[in-house]
């Protein structure tokens, strides 16, 4: 057991490592999100009722692509480089190391977009309770936009075009993270308590976190035949 | 002990080779000769299980790889045409995770001669991106040298864009492991005669 959680650190410690070295990568779809929200208010006008009611959503979809926009050197480098090669050759399960990698994705690239996205928020008029209910909501369902993006990810490695594909393989399935997230601050809004929505993410995210680095594995199996 | 049955491979539309079968014993050297596309790499892919044949067996001390991947993976250490190293990481770093990737305890005054051995010291703290392709391939050959607890060894071309210390280093480095009675299965091109207590050759596309 020992063995597989020392395995997982080192996957980790290297991706974090990595991004330390390469942080255009991890800046890049931090500030496509940060600018994708603020078009927003930019396009729509200052009225502070329509703000409001868009808010959530917004920054909801911004999130969902800027996602999406790093998931596809998930595992392309590792692909390229060869170290995936010895990612499946190493003693432990290849789905405890996914694992380890879409959590070094996420510290990445979800869980910058998570902090930023309350400042965001502001732009739309949220209040400080619906603020903190869109932090919470994020903090639930963006590690599972990570886990079933590295599905798609998978799925595509090595494709000519994979970038688009991924995106109509993934998008989709995203859809209920979305409904409930953004549904959580709305539900806020109307005073009706977001518990019920923060339940349904946390109860996804659960189940992702079961079987999407399964699946993920199983793909990359295939790709890298 | 490793052994094929029947292997067969087929890559495309191509049957690269089919009804391939040998066992390996500690000490025993598989050089695998053959053209290029005559299906060496896919051989060493499938002797990993990176690739799954399209026929035949292949069994690790009796029982079937499928059936004790963990334990065979534990086993077994991999040298392909892509060296496993990261660009942005050092020669230290890139050694240091990936033998924790694949569960090799090491101290740090090992992994030092490890990289002393493959010429590497001075260089440790540079990024693998300014290193040459002969130097990725002595950081790769440095986690091969602290893999000698991995009983088989598993090498597609491991003496390319070596020069000829390098190769000799390199071969001195198989000839002791098949001595202490490890097993090597290896793909080269360049002539380096390598003494083993036992040989087997295959010639693929003959």
């Amino acid at each position: 057991m020992s063995g597989v959680l020392d395995a997982m650190a080192s996957v980790i410690a290297r991706d974090l490592r990595i991004a330390m070295r390469r942080r255009a990568d991890v800046m890049t779809s931090l500030i496509f999100f940060v600018i994708v929200v603020s078009l927003f208010p930019l396009g729509i006008g200052a009225d502070p009722v329509l703000l409001r009611t868009l808010g959530p959503g917004v920054v909801w979809v911004a999130a969902l692509l800027a996602c999406m926009l790093a998931l596809a050197r998930l595992f392309a480098n590792d692909h390229a480089d060869g170290t995936l090669e010895q990612m499946v050759l190493a003693p432990q399960p290849l789905s405890m190391l996914v694992l380890a990698k879409t959590a070094a994705h996420w510290l990445t690239t979800g869980l910058p977009l998570v902090i930023i996205a309350p400042l965001l928020g502001l732009q739309f008029n949220l209040d400080a309770e619906a603020l903190l209910i869109l932090l919470a909501s994020l903090l639930l369902g963006t590690p599972t936009l990570s886990l079933i993006g590295g599905i798609g990810a998978a799925l595509t490695l090595g494709l000519r075009g994979g970038g688009a594909l991924l995106a109509l393989l993934v998008l989709p399935l995203y859809i209920p993270v979305l409904i409930f997230g953004a549904g959580a601050v709305e539900a806020t809004a109307a005073a009706l308590g977001a518990g019920a929505h923060l339940s349904i993410l946390g109860a996804l995210l659960l189940g992702t976190l079961v079987f999407a680095p399964w699946a993920t594995a199983l793909a990359l199996r295939i790709a890298i035949e | 002990m490793l052994s094929a049955i029947g292997l067969e491979c087929v890559r495309g539309e191509r049957r690269l080779f089919a009804g391939l079968g040998f066992a390996m014993r500690p000490g025993t050297l598989l050089a695998v000769r053959g053209a290029n596309g005559s299906g060496k790499t896919s051989l060493l892919r499938i002797l990993c299980g990176l690739l799954a044949p399209a026929a035949g067996t292949l069994t690790w001390n009796n029982a079937a790889i499928s059936e004790v991947s963990e334990e065979y993976r534990a086993s077994l250490a991999y040298l392909g045409h892509l060296n496993g190293l990261k660009d942005e990481l050092n020669a230290a770093e890139n050694l240091q995770l990936s033998l924790r990737l694949a569960g090799i305890a090491v101290n740090e005054a090992e992994a030092l001669a490890a990289l002393e051995w493959s010429g590497l010291r001075e260089r440790r703290h540079q990024p693998c991106a300014t290193l040459s392709q002969g130097q990725r391939r002595r950081v790769a050959l440095a986690r091969l040298k602290l893999s000698q607890s991995r009983s088989l060894w598993i090498l597609d071309e491991p003496f390319i864009a070596l020069d000829t210390a390098a190769v000799e280093r390199t071969r001195d480095l198989i000839v002791t492991h098949l001595a202490g009675g490890g097993m090597v299965a290896l793909t080269t091109h360049q002539d380096v005669p390598i003494a083993a207590p036992m040989t087997l050759l295959i010639e693929l596309g003959a």
